[in-house]
């Protein structure tokens, strides 16, 4: 099923379909390792609800939900990120 | 000769510097900006040296680290890059490579953090590496001081042969590669004379880098021949020009990895992050957890260590004064260069040395909470909080140092990743009402609002960081409008700090700090000095009431009638409270007349209730003292900055106690 990152939810991985949002912000999301097909699992959401903590090749990035919310993903069934901690904050 | 160490944040390029580098360090600031610009001899080389530059994750020009970096790069042309790659996090860290590669500079990759990467059954072979990549790659840790003696033998070599990287071309995708031949074909005249390489300019115009665009100075034609070329591209993948050239280079990457890197499953450092994740960023353990630490950490530099250092070594300074001041006298310099030495330049000299016991220390603990990764997990954790005023997470920590001293506080300012919130971080900070203002309130709290102590004092600091609040909400839609620098943070591994580095840092902050601040704040106790020594016709004078500086307080006193501090004696101390806060006491006192037991009844006398409070409020906003003033110019890098926070912090607080004032007249108070 399609959806944005922000509606993944914690613990839960994703194959990147798009990514938009402004151009400069969107730029650096790709350069960031988040291409078309990398596959996302996020990690946690900070205390405050916002921002959100990702892990992607083999990395830990934080983005604010807001521009998550310009990442299109489908979400996969197995963590094949490695990442054991699923729901650790939930 | 020169090498350029470049690198993404958290690559280990600091230590691997720190480590290179011999005992000859400067530091200053990359041409035009307030960036730092770290430079260095290598140990055991004569004459080599390297410069560190910021840490980037691409070349582009939208942060000014990337600008930064790409201008030292293109213009300075150093004879060889280090570029340092964090191997346990390959992938994403070659995305910088690729476009140094770009630049034909001889290059050497370091490959940092290999023994965790073997620690954890990883593996990269770096001799496939160095054959996909066309440049020298070399293993290294640079903690653990490994590898280094090669990584600069053969970073001299490529330099000494003007080795280039042998490969430019990484394209996979035949719309790209045939976008970017045709346009470095169109645009080779142009770049050499610009001297820019022509591949990397070339991939930058199909990202559609404007910069790079204005400096080819391309004709119509070419710039049209160059759109349509990048239009055809775009069609023809389905995609737009800046994911072309990601993807192209990201493809690239994976399948270099896929050949010459066994990926550790999970490493044991990824691990332990998470574990102690787990209480640090925890949903109700964190903010608790944050905030007790800052406590602690201010509660030692300001009170445990700070204040004693700060003390022991103004004991020093008084005594030292007293001895040379009883030399110069019994040598029977004249009465007005012994005032002018002691009065004027010791002093200055002593209040800057005050000063370097908390910078040092809150140094200390600050690159501490850096390097070992905690920054980025604050920067998470407040970042809802600070977003509300325009800044982002990160920029909570120099504002609660401010409460402490205003000085070191805008100091770790520096380290925000953007300009915009450096800016405005700087401009915020003083208005958390800083240790010095202390003992004004003490005296005036005490002499005035005996009942109410704790309710004033409360009322003192939550106005300071209710008008920061403000402050920033006007600013982040004014000044400060425009986009915000995306965040999008890293969030690395916990790492054990290592020892060298953070003594490093403390050295190199104080020294900057003596260095830069030392003329500023000798020249302005020693104008006002001369302005207390003085009366206008420039006789000295025999009491503080006839001087210039008295003079100056009367032309001032109207000023502040509307404040209900009309009496001259109370803009004089305000002026005088320039050089320190608590020097507003000491002057109150000398202008009254009155002794320590007697400086309660005397400011009674002059104050009103309504008038102290106003008066509180005043003190507690009007500009810096001449050492935060001395720092704002070294942080915003110019004086005309520096002139605009005095002059904007001093109509605030104007404004702010005439509010106070003519409120309280209105209430009947």
């Amino acid at each position: 099923m399609n959806m944005t990152l922000r509606e993944l939810g914690v613990g839960r991985s994703g194959r990147v379909l798009q990514v938009g949002g402004e151009r400069v912000l969107r730029h650096r999301l790709l350069e960031m390792g988040i291409t078309p097909r990398t596959v996302i699992t996020v990690k946690k959401i900070a205390p405050m609800g916002d921002p959100v903590e990702l892990f992607l090749r083999g990395y830990s990035l934080t983005l604010r939900l807001a521009d998550a919310n310009n990442i299109t993903v489908e979400e996969i069934a197995e963590d094949t990120s490695g990442n054991q901690e699923r729901g650790a904050a939930a | 000769m020169i090498i350029a160490l470049a690198g993404n944040p958290n690559s280990g390029k600091t230590t691997l510097f720190n480590q290179v580098t011999g005992s000859h360090r400067r530091v200053g600031n990359f041409p035009g900006v307030t960036v730092e610009q770290k430079t260095g001899d290598i140990a055991g080389h004569k004459g080599v040296s390297i410069v560190d530059m910021p840490g980037i994750y691409s070349l582009t020009s939208y942060s000014s680290d990337e600008i930064i970096s790409r201008d030292f790069l293109l213009k300075q042309k150093p004879d060889a890059i280090i570029n340092i790659v964090d191997a346990t996090n390959i992938e994403r860290n070659l995305y910088l490579t690729m476009q140094l590669i770009e630049l034909q500079i001889p290059m050497v990759l370091a490959l940092n953090m290999m023994d965790e990467v073997q620690a954890n059954n990883g593996s990269i072979d770096t001799m496939l590496l160095r054959h996909t990549l066309g440049i020298t790659v070399v293993p290294i840790s640079a903690k653990n001081k490994q590898g280094l003696a090669e990584l600069i033998e053969l970073t001299m070599h490529a330099a000494q042969h003007k080795t280039k990287p042998q490969r430019i071309d990484f394209c996979s995708a035949d719309a790209t590669h045939r976008a970017i031949h045709a346009i470095t074909h169109l645009i080779e005249d142009h770049a050499l004379k610009q001297e820019i390489p022509a591949r990397f300019a070339a991939t930058k115009l199909v990202e559609g880098d404007e910069k790079i665009l204005k400096q080819l100075d391309l004709s119509k034609h070419e710039e049209e021949t160059i759109e349509h070329a990048v239009t055809e591209m775009v069609a023809h993948l389905g995609t737009d020009r800046e994911a072309a050239i990601v993807d192209m280079r990201y493809h690239f990457i994976e399948e270099t990895c896929r050949a010459s890197v066994v990926k550790a499953k999970e490493s044991r450092e990824y691990r332990r992050s998470v574990s102690i994740d787990n209480i640090l960023t925890h949903k109700f353990l964190a903010i608790p957890v944050f905030f007790g630490i800052m406590f602690s950490i201010f509660w030692m530099t300001f009170e445990v260590f700070g204040n004693r250092l700060s003390d022991a070594l103004m004991w020093c300074m008084e005594h030292l004064g007293e001895w040379l001041g009883g030399t110069l006298e019994e040598f029977g310099l004249n009465p007005a260069i012994h005032s002018l030495i002691m009065d004027g330049a010791y002093e200055g000299v002593s209040a800057v040395l005050g000063f370097l016991p908390f910078i040092v220390i809150l140094f200390l603990f600050l690159s501490l909470l850096e390097d070992s990764g905690y920054m980025a997990r604050v920067a998470f954790v407040m970042d809802k909080l600070l977003r509300k005023i325009g800044l982002s997470g990160r920029s909570i920590v120099p504002m609660l140092m401010g409460f402490g001293c205003t000085v070191p506080a805008i100091m770790s300012a520096r380290t925000l990743a953007s300009e915009r919130d450096k800016k405005m971080t700087v401009l915020l900070t003083p208005f958390m009402s800083c240790g010095a203002k202390v003992p004004v309130y003490v005296l005036f709290i005490a002499a005035f609002f005996a009942e109410h102590q704790a309710l004033v004092m409360m009322s003192l600091y939550l106005t300071g960081v209710l008008l920061a609040v403000l402050s920033g909400l006007v600013m982040s839609r004014t000044v400060f409008r425009g986009a915000p620098v995306p965040f999008v943070l890293e969030m690395p591994n916990y790492r054990f700090p290592s020892a060298k580095t953070v003594l490093l840092l403390m050295w190199d902050r104080g020294r900057d700090f003596v260095q830069r601040a030392f003329t500023f704040i000798l020249v302005a106790t020693v104008i006002i000095w001369f302005l207390q020594y003085f009366d206008v016709r420039l006789n000295p004078v025999e009491d503080i009431a006839d001087s210039m500086l008295a003079y100056l307080g009367r032309l001032l006193a109207p000023i502040f009638a509307p404040l209900g501090l009309g009496d001259w004696r109370i803009s004089t101390a305000l002026v005088t409270g320039f050089s320190a806060k608590e020097v507003v006491v000491s002057t109150l006192a000398v202008l009254t007349g009155a002794g320590e037991e007697t400086l309660t009844e005397a400011i009674q006398a002059l104050f009103t209730p309504l008038a102290a409070f106003s008066f509180l409020i005043f003190t507690l906003l009007y500009t810096p003292c001449v050492a935060a003033v001395a720092t704002f110019k070294r942080e915003l890098g110019s004086f005309k900055g520096m002139l605009l926070v005095v002059i904007y912090q001093t109509v605030v607080a104007w404004l702010a106690a005439f509010c106070v004032y003519r409120a309280g007249i209105m209430l009947g108070l």
